[in-house]
C-alpha cells in the first residue's frame, strides 16, 4: 500500500478516536462515539497489516484470538463494583505491551525501519527508552493499584524513611541510563532502564493510601497514554502519538478533577501517606456526643410524606451492593408522588464517575442523577436527605472548621435539608479519620445497618 | 571514408547512445530514490519535529475534548481511553509479523515480544471497548 494513503487512513483513525471522546459529552451520543472508536482501531490494525512486506499471520492471529477471547470474557463478566480494579489491570497491560514493543524495536530495529542493531539513531534510542520506562512504571504501578483495590494488599500507605529520596535517586539513575543507552546502544542499559522503571512503579504507588485511589487510577490512565506516545515517537507513527496524547491528557484532567473533589494538591497525593492511621484528634471524642438513632419505619414514614427526597450514595453503598434495593425504594416513593433525586459527589466511589455507572446499572435514569454543583442548592428545599454509605463528602466541618483536615473540600450541603437520615454500619469516622458533626445534628437520624439491608427494610415498611 | 568504415562508426555511436541512455536511466532511478527519501523526511523537517508538532496539537485537542465530557461518564471515558491507548498493538503487529524479513540476530526474540504485545493489547482492545459499551448501554433516560 502507498505510504501516503496509509498515512491518510491513519489520520482517519485518529479522527475516529477524537470523536469517540467527543461523543462522551452526552449519554445519547456516547454509544455512537464508542462504535467510532472501534472503527478507528480496526482501521489502524488493517492498515498496519497491509503495510507489512511479508506477514507472518499465524503469530498475529494467535495473539489476537487469545487476547480477544480473554478480553471479551472479562469484559462481559465483570461486576460494575469491580470496575476500578479492572481498569487498573487493563492499564498494567498497556504498560507491559509498551515495554515489549520497545524491546522488539531495540532488538530488531530493521523491522521498524530504524536501521540495524548497533546502528540505531540516538534519537530513536531515547524515544524507545522513554516508551519502555513509562510503560514499565505503568505496569508495576497499576499492579499495585489493582492489588490495593482488590484488597489483595492493605490500602494503608506504605511509608519508610528516605522514600522520596530513593525515588528521586532512581529517577536520576534512569536518566543517566538513557544517556548511556543513546551513546553506546548497550543492551545492558536498555534492560537496566526497564528494571529500574519497574521498581520505580512499585515505589511510586505504595505510599499512596487507598482513599486516594481515584487519583491514582486517573494518573496511571494518563501514564499509559504517555507510554503509547513514547512508542509512537519511536515508530514515527502519528496515529500512536495522537492516541497517546489524547489518553495522556484525558488521564491528567481526570486526576485534576479528582484532586479538586478532595481539595488535595496533586503533589501531596503523589507524596502519599494520606488515609492511614493518622486519624484526626476529633475521632476520639465521638462516643461522648449524643445522636438520634432511628429505624427503617421512621425513614419510610418521613419519606412517604415528603415532597422532595434527595439521595446521596457513597462508597459504602457500592460495597453493600445496595443499588437495586435503593432503586426499588425510589420507585415506591415516586409512585406516592414524591420527587426523588440523586446527588453524586465527584469522588463518590473509587474511580471517576463510578457512582453514576452503579446507579445506571440499577436502572436509575441519568436525568435523575445530579452533580454536586447542579443540586447543592436544592438541599435547602428538600424535605428529606438520605445519605447512604457516604461520610466525608457530607461533613459540614469542611465548610466551617478551619482546623479540620478536610477543611475546604467541596461537600454536599446535606445538613440544609429539613430532615436527614444517614445509613451507616457504625459510628466510625470516614477514611479521612475525621469525625462528622452532621451525625449529631438534631434533625439527623442515624440508621445503623448494612446499606442493602436497611434499604430492603425501608422498602418493606413502605409496602405496608 | 568507405561505407564499411561508416557503418562501423555508426554502430559505435549507437552503442554509445545505448550506454548513455542506460546511464540516464540509472540516474533517474537514483533521483527517484532520493526523492522518496526526501519525502520520508517530509521536505527537510526531521521526523522528530513532525512528531512533536502532532503531539502538541493532539494534547490541545485532547484537553478541549475531555473537558466537555460530562462527569457522569468519567468511568466510560477511562475505559475507552484504555482501549484507545492499546493502539500500541500497531507496534506489536510489526514485530510479530516481521517473520524472516527482520533478518539477522534478534528476529526470533523480537517476534516473541511482538506476539506478547499483540496479545496483551488485544485483551485491552476487546475488553476496553466491550466494557465501555456495556456501561454506556445502562445510561437510560427517564421513561415518560
Amino acid at each position: 500500500m502507498d505510504q501516503n494513503l496509509a498515512s491518510l487512513l491513519y489520520l482517519g483513525a485518529s479522527v475516529c478516536f477524537i470523536l469517540a471522546l467527543r461523543g462522551l459529552s452526552h449519554p445519547e451520543t456516547s454509544r455512537g462515539g464508542n462504535r467510532l472508536g472501534m472503527i478507528g482501531m480496526a482501521i489502524a490494525v488493517a492498515i498496519t497489516l497491509a503495510m507489512l512486506p511479508e506477514v507472518d499471520f499465524v503469530l498475529i492471529l494467535a495473539g489476537v484470538l487469545v487476547g480477544g477471547t480473554i478480553g471479551t470474557a472479562i469484559a462481559l463478566k465483570i461486576q460494575m463494583t469491580a470496575l476500578p480494579q479492572l481498569v487498573a489491570a487493563f492499564h498494567s497491560l498497556v504498560g507491559l505491551a509498551a515495554v515489549f514493543v520497545a524491546a522488539a524495536a531495540f532488538t530488531n530495529p530493521a523491522a521498524y525501519g530504524l536501521g540495524v542493531p548497533g546502528h540505531i539513531g540516538a534519537a530513536s534510542l531515547v524515544e524507545m527508552s522513554i516508551g519502555a520506562a513509562i510503560g514499565a512504571i505503568t505496569f508495576t504501578g497499576s499492579i499495585i493499584a489493582f492489588a490495593k483495590l482488590q484488597a489483595l494488599m492493605s490500602g494503608k500507605p506504605i511509608i519508610f524513611p528516605m522514600q522520596h529520596w530513593l525515588n528521586l535517586g532512581l529517577g536520576i539513575l534512569t536518566v543517566l541510563l538513557v544517556v548511556w543507552l543513546s551513546t553506546a546502544e548497550s543492551g545492558v542499559a536498555f534492560w537496566a532502564i526497564v528494571a529500574v522503571s519497574l521498581a520505580l512503579g512499585v515505589l511510586i504507588i505504595i505510599p499512596i493510601g487507598g482513599a486516594d485511589m481515584p487519583v491514582v487510577i486517573s494518573m496511571l490512565n494518563s501514564y499509559s497514554g504517555w507510554a503509547a506516545c513514547g512508542i509512537g515517537f519511536t515508530l514515527q507513527n502519528n496515529l500512536l502519538i495522537v492516541a497517546g496524547a489524547l489518553v495522556g491528557s484525558s488521564g491528567a484532567i481526570l486526576s485534576y478533577v479528582m484532586c479538586k473533589g478532595m481539595n488535595r494538591s496533586f503533589v501531596s497525593v503523589i507524596l502519599g501517606g494520606f488515609g492511614g492511621e493518622t486519624a484526626g484528634p476529633a475521632a476520639g471524642e465521638a462516643g461522648e456526643k449524643t445522636y438520634h438513632q432511628g429505624a427503617a419505619a421512621d425513614a419510610a414514614f418521613m419519606m412517604r410524606n415528603a415532597e422532595k427526597v434527595i439521595i446521596v450514595p457513597g462508597y459504602g453503598f457500592a460495597v453493600a451492593q445496595a443499588q437495586h434495593a435503593l432503586r426499588e425504594m425510589a420507585d415506591l416513593l415516586k409512585a406516592e408522588g414524591v420527587e426523588v433525586k440523586y446527588a453524586v459527589h465527584p469522588v463518590a466511589g473509587r474511580m471517576p464517575g463510578h457512582m453514576n455507572v452503579l446507579l445506571a446499572e440499577a436502572n436509575v435514569p441519568y436525568d435523575e442523577v445530579f452533580e454536586m454543583a447542579e443540586i447543592n442548592r436544592e438541599f435547602a428545599e428538600a424535605d428529606v436527605a438520605l445519605v447512604i454509605g457516604a461520610n466525608d463528602v457530607t461533613n459540614p466541618s469542611a465548610r466551617t472548621d478551619r482546623s479540620s483536615p478536610i477543611y475546604g473540600m467541596p461537600i454536599l450541603d446535606v445538613d440544609k435539608a429539613r430532615q436527614i437520615f444517614v445509613i451507616k454500619r457504625t459510628m466510625a469516622s470516614g477514611y479521612a479519620g475525621v469525625d462528622n458533626p452532621l451525625f449529631y445534628l438534631d434533625h439527623n437520624m442515624m440508621l445503623l445497618a448494612d446499606a442493602k439491608k436497611m434499604c430492603e427494610d425501608i422498602v418493606k415498611a413502605l409496602d405496608r | 571514408m568507405t561505407s564499411h568504415a561508416f557503418i562501423e562508426k555508426a554502430q559505435g555511436l549507437a552503442a554509445d547512445a545505448v550506454e548513455l541512455s542506460q546511464g540516464l536511466n540509472e540516474l533517474a532511478h537514483e533521483a527517484v530514490g532520493l526523492a522518496a527519501r526526501g519525502a520520508e523526511t517530509s521536505g527537510g523537517t526531521s521526523p522528530l519535529v513532525m512528531g512533536i508538532t502532532v503531539f502538541v496539537l493532539a494534547v490541545f485537542v485532547g484537553y478541549h475534548v475531555v473537558w466537555r465530557v460530562t462527569p457522569a461518564l468519567h468511568s466510560p471515558l477511562m475505559s475507552v481511553t484504555n482501549a484507545i491507548s492499546s493502539v500500541i498493538i500497531v507496534g506489536g503487529l510489526i514485530a510479530a509479523g516481521a517473520g524472516v524479513a527482520g533478518g539477522a540476530g534478534g528476529a526470533g526474540f523480537s517476534e516473541i515480544m511482538g506476539f506478547l504485545a499483540v496479545t496483551l493489547a488485544s485483551i485491552n482492545i476487546f475488553g476496553g471497548f466491550i466494557v465501555t459499551q456495556r456501561m454506556l448501554a445502562m445510561f437510560k433516560r427517564k421513561q415518560k
